[in-house]
């Protein structure tokens, strides 16, 4: 057969870029039209202020923001990979956010309040988001219970919880937590010269090359394991598994051990940064779990373009901040970057509908070498 | 005299894939209230032509007639509106609507937005009654039998007044009676003057029922024969393009010791309260071949369940080769010896979004051969191993081991589970309806590689609702009858008529002889 000239278009790889760019653009566009509906004036230069990001300023201040926007893509990126580690094995782990919040909480108290050093709040951090995340799987596996409704509740159960344990290493003048520079240096992940590269922001930490390292090592496992080959069976047919003698729910609860681990270390890669307090009044799970979603399904679902995906929402969302709250109101930097966020989500849908457009030539071409081969009465 | 047009013509219908010529000027003709079988193997070109007869595909040459009346049909749509209806083998239902709802999808009548149900439901008990098309209106279709799924497609061809009826492999998921009830619905549908057009490989039931037969081989079209005039040795000679083995070749079976040791086994039903198997005892030892005969769900796939460990028992012992393995875990039996060619290739078989070489090794992927100490694929072993068991056990397929499974052919994909399951040296083989579905040059395959397996020694297990594997593959039949096993049949000894005594529940063996 001539699968050799394949066509460019129909690589899978190929189909996810191109619906990811359909997808930003889409979201760019959709952004552009509700600045034109609420203020048609300054809707041009707000645009170009989200799309600029952190571009929009002079020399060596350019390359402190660029640093603090691949500080807040780490995180993003732990959350995207919970995600699509769970998604693969057929789950949707919209329990992410609270994992995350879960982490922050075990990171932040262990450094405030018991004085420990970055790597053992770090593990901690990820024990907290593994534990809530076990929870979640065994919910399923004894219950029955779907990770989407357990994840959703355990979601502001975390949030509340975390604000009762944060609020007693808060600092006495503000909701926000104490600082981690003043109260406890030693919980700061340290920079190895990374700042250096980026006008001295202290921020820049190896939590950057970390969180690129942990995406590597779930393409690896997953692709390349015995045990990203169980659990991927799993995912793809329950009953296959279970009669080829994989253990098919301890696959679940590891799952989602595992995918909790990944967003609890994201929150670690953050807050122990110092880059920002965790404020103790927030009514509201952090967006960083849900955008999580968002970057997953822009990045194809793969660890490695999820990388990209990242950095491409949270360069977005630090565009955001940048539209003119003289001419909007203060909402409309949030509104925006959700907008082109959401929009992101929607790669598969895009995809669906490019290969809908290639997939009558391919069933033919199958169909056509089921016959040759002696299929055709089974489809 | 002049001859009455015929209710379909299809002329010399040539259609071409790249590289392949599917339909290689084929004639089909079609007479008013015939019941006309389309014979071929899989991949014979049957199903092309029906799509180019559905409109689906349009063919490069060729024309067809409706009543002697060149029509074209571009689309689906066309076809409905000459009348054409199908019945596909895999039913297009809504599992979780009722039958009348199934009937008139598609079609509804409404006033103000309203279904009429009432309406609809006269009509459909008066097609019910007049064609003996036995069903519940109300019935879900997830409740009802295959045998009623297929009647309330049939119901719905009939619905939309189609005068030409188009049957897809129509027996392949049904027992030996709801086949005798279909082929009689079928004759009282040609007595009405409906045209029938049969698609099967099997050769019994065309010459039960057919009037006319035309036979397709590698999408050349062979002739059509009328089957007063021929016999299933020459019609499969026709099909095949050679003599075909009707008699499995087997010799005497040799059984020597038990290696599977059932006792008292009973497992629960998921579906009903009562127990699926009730107290099940029975042997099978090494070199020979023991067939489960009896109608679908007479707990026969739970016997299955509870052997192969899927389902949990609540009774009873399994030993197998001395080790008991009543709770054993599945992966531990599967390490012993057992290998189980499962009744559902999609549901437990196959991982379907899986390649060809991953489905391969999803048996023994955890051996080191497959899995190195770090836990890591490796790949290269699995490649060759693949590759291996497709030359070896003839599995065929668009791009070989990176196929992805759901893209093969239904025989293939069986071929693949095959070669998977015996290429583990088993010490038993557990073989569930393994030819369901399947052309007869696969059955005659996969028969010998059975025989083989027994012939190497190995104790088989074999479950089967048809006839004729059941007295040609077996060494002794175990008859199943609501959940528990009623006799044990030799297949020298017996014959079909007393099997299917046993089978429909009216003879029993008494116990504890």
């Amino acid at each position: 057969m001539n699968k050799k000239h394949e066509s460019l278009l129909r690589r899978d790889s190929v189909q996810t870029l191109l619906a990811s760019l359909v997808c930003v653009l889409g979201g760019l566009i959709v952004g552009y039209l509700v600045l034109l509906i609420i203020e048609p004036s300054g809707a041009f230069e707000a645009i170009v202020a989200v799309m600029k990001s952190f571009l929009r300023y002079p020399g060596a201040l350019k390359m402190k923001y660029f640093g603090q926007v691949l500080v807040r893509t780490a995180p993003l990126l732990m959350c995207a990979l919970s995600v699509l580690f769970a998604y693969k094995v057929g789950m949707f782990n919209i329990g992410a956010a609270g994992q995350y919040c879960a982490g922050a909480c075990a990171a932040l108290y262990a450094a405030l309040a018991w004085h420990l050093p970055w790597y053992v709040c770090l593990i901690l951090g990820m024990a907290a988001g593994a534990l809530l995340g076990m929870l979640a799987g065994l919910l399923r596996t004894l219950f029955n219970v779907n990770v989407v409704i357990s994840g959703i509740m355990l979601n502001w159960i975390t949030l509340y919880l975390t604000n009762l344990v944060l609020g007693t290493v808060k600092s006495p003048s503000s909701p926000f937590t104490k600082s981690l520079q003043s109260t406890n240096p030693g919980a700061l992940m340290p920079s190895l010269g990374l700042g250096k590269l980026f006008n001295n922001e202290k921020s820049v930490t190896i939590a950057i090359p970390l969180a690129v390292i942990m995406a590597i090592v779930v393409w690896v496992v997953l692709n390349k394991t015995k045990f990203g080959y169980e659990l991927k069976a799993t995912g793809s047919n329950y009953n296959a598994a279970r009669y080829c003698g994989m253990k098919e729910n301890r696959n679940i609860i590891l799952t989602m051990v595992i995918a909790g681990a990944l967003a609890g270390l994201g929150a670690g890669l953050l807050y122990l940064t110092g880059i920002e307090d965790w404020e103790t009044t927030i009514s509201s799970v952090p967006g960083m779990g849900f955008n999580g979603i968002a970057v997953a399904f822009l990045g194809g679902l793969s660890p490695i373009g999820s990388i990209l995906s990242a950095f491409f929402i949270q360069y977005i969302t630090t565009g955001g901040g940048n539209v003119d709250l003289q001419v909007y109101c203060s909402q409309i930097s949030s509104l925006i970057s959700a907008l082109i966020i959401y929009l992101c989500a929607f790669v598969a849908f895009f995809k669906f509908f490019i290969q809908t457009r290639l997939r009558k030539a391919d069933e033919r071409k199958a169909a056509k070498a089921a016959q040759i081969q002696e299929g055709g009465e089974e489809k | 005299m002049q001859e009455a047009p015929y209710a379909i013509e299809m002329v010399n219908v040539t259609k071409r894939f790249p590289g392949i010529i599917a339909n290689d000027h084929v004639t089909l003709q079609l007479k008013k209230g015939e019941i006309h079988a389309l014979l071929g193997e899989n991949g014979a070109g049957k199903s092309t032509l029906m799509s180019v007869l559905f409109g689906l595909y349009q063919a490069e040459e060729g024309i067809i007639k409706k009543d002697g009346v060149e029509v074209k049909i571009n689309n689906p749509n066309d076809a409905n509106a000459l009348g054409i209806g199908m019945v596909h083998q895999h039913f297009k239902l809504v599992e979780c609507f009722s039958v009348l709802d199934n009937i008139i999808l598609g079609d509804e009548d409404t006033k103000h937005g309203f279904l009429q149900r009432t309406q609809a439901r006269e009509k459909v008990m008066a097609l019910s009654e007049k064609y003996g098309l036995r069903v519940n209106p109300d019935a879900m279709i997830e409740d009802i039998s295959v045998g009623m799924q297929q009647r309330t497609e049939i119901l719905k061809m009939l619905y939309r007044d189609n005068e030409i009826l188009i049957f897809d492999e129509p027996t392949a998921v049904l027992t030996p009676q709801e086949i005798e009830e279909l082929l009689q619905i079928m004759r009282n549908l040609a007595a009405e003057g409906k045209s029938i057009l049969f698609i099967s490989h099997k050769l019994n039931e065309i010459m039960s029922v057919a009037d006319r037969c035309t036979v397709l081989r590698k999408g050349k079209y062979i002739g059509t024969v009328s089957i007063a005039d021929t016999n299933k040795a020459e019609l499969s000679r026709m099909m095949v393009g050679r003599d075909v083995e009707f008699a499995v070749q087997k010799g005497e079976a040799h059984p020597a010791e038990v290696v599977l040791d059932v006792k008292d086994l009973t497992v629960p039903s998921k579906v009903h309260r009562n127990n699926a198997v009730k107290n099940v005892s029975f042997q099978v030892h090494a070199g020979e071949i023991v067939c489960i005969a009896g109608i679908d769900g007479n707990g026969q796939s739970e016997l299955v369940y509870g052997i192969s460990g899927l389902e949990s028992v609540s009774g009873g012992t399994v030993t197998m080769c001395g080790q008991d393995i009543t709770n054993a875990p599945i992966r531990r039996r599967s390490v012993l010896g057992m290998s189980h060619i499962p009744e559902d290739r999609h549901k437990h078989g196959l991982v379907l979004d899986y390649t060809l070489e991953d489905n391969m090794i999803l048996q023994r992927y955890f051996e080191p051969e497959f899995t190195n100490k770090l836990g890591f694929l490796r790949r290269k072993n699995i490649r060759s191993y693949a590759e291996r068991l497709i030359d070896q056990y003839d599995v065929r397929s668009g791009q070989g081991p990176v196929t992805v499974a759901r893209s093969m052919s239904g025989g293939n994909q069986q071929k693949a589970i095959i070669a998977r399951e015996i290429d583990k040296n088993p010490q038993l083989l557990i073989a569930v309806q393994p030819t369901r579905g399947l052309d007869v040059g696969a059955i005659e395959y996969i028969h010998r590689q059975i025989v083989a397996q027994r012939d190497a020694g190995k104790a088989v297990l074999l479950v089967s609702l048809e006839l004729d594997e059941v007295m040609t593959v077996s060494d002794r039949i175990l008859v199943m009858y609501e959940g528990e096993i009623v006799g044990e049949l030799d297949p020298k000894k017996t014959t079909v008529e007393e099997l299917g005594l046993y089978m429909a529940g009216a003879k029993k063996e008494a116990k504890g002889q």
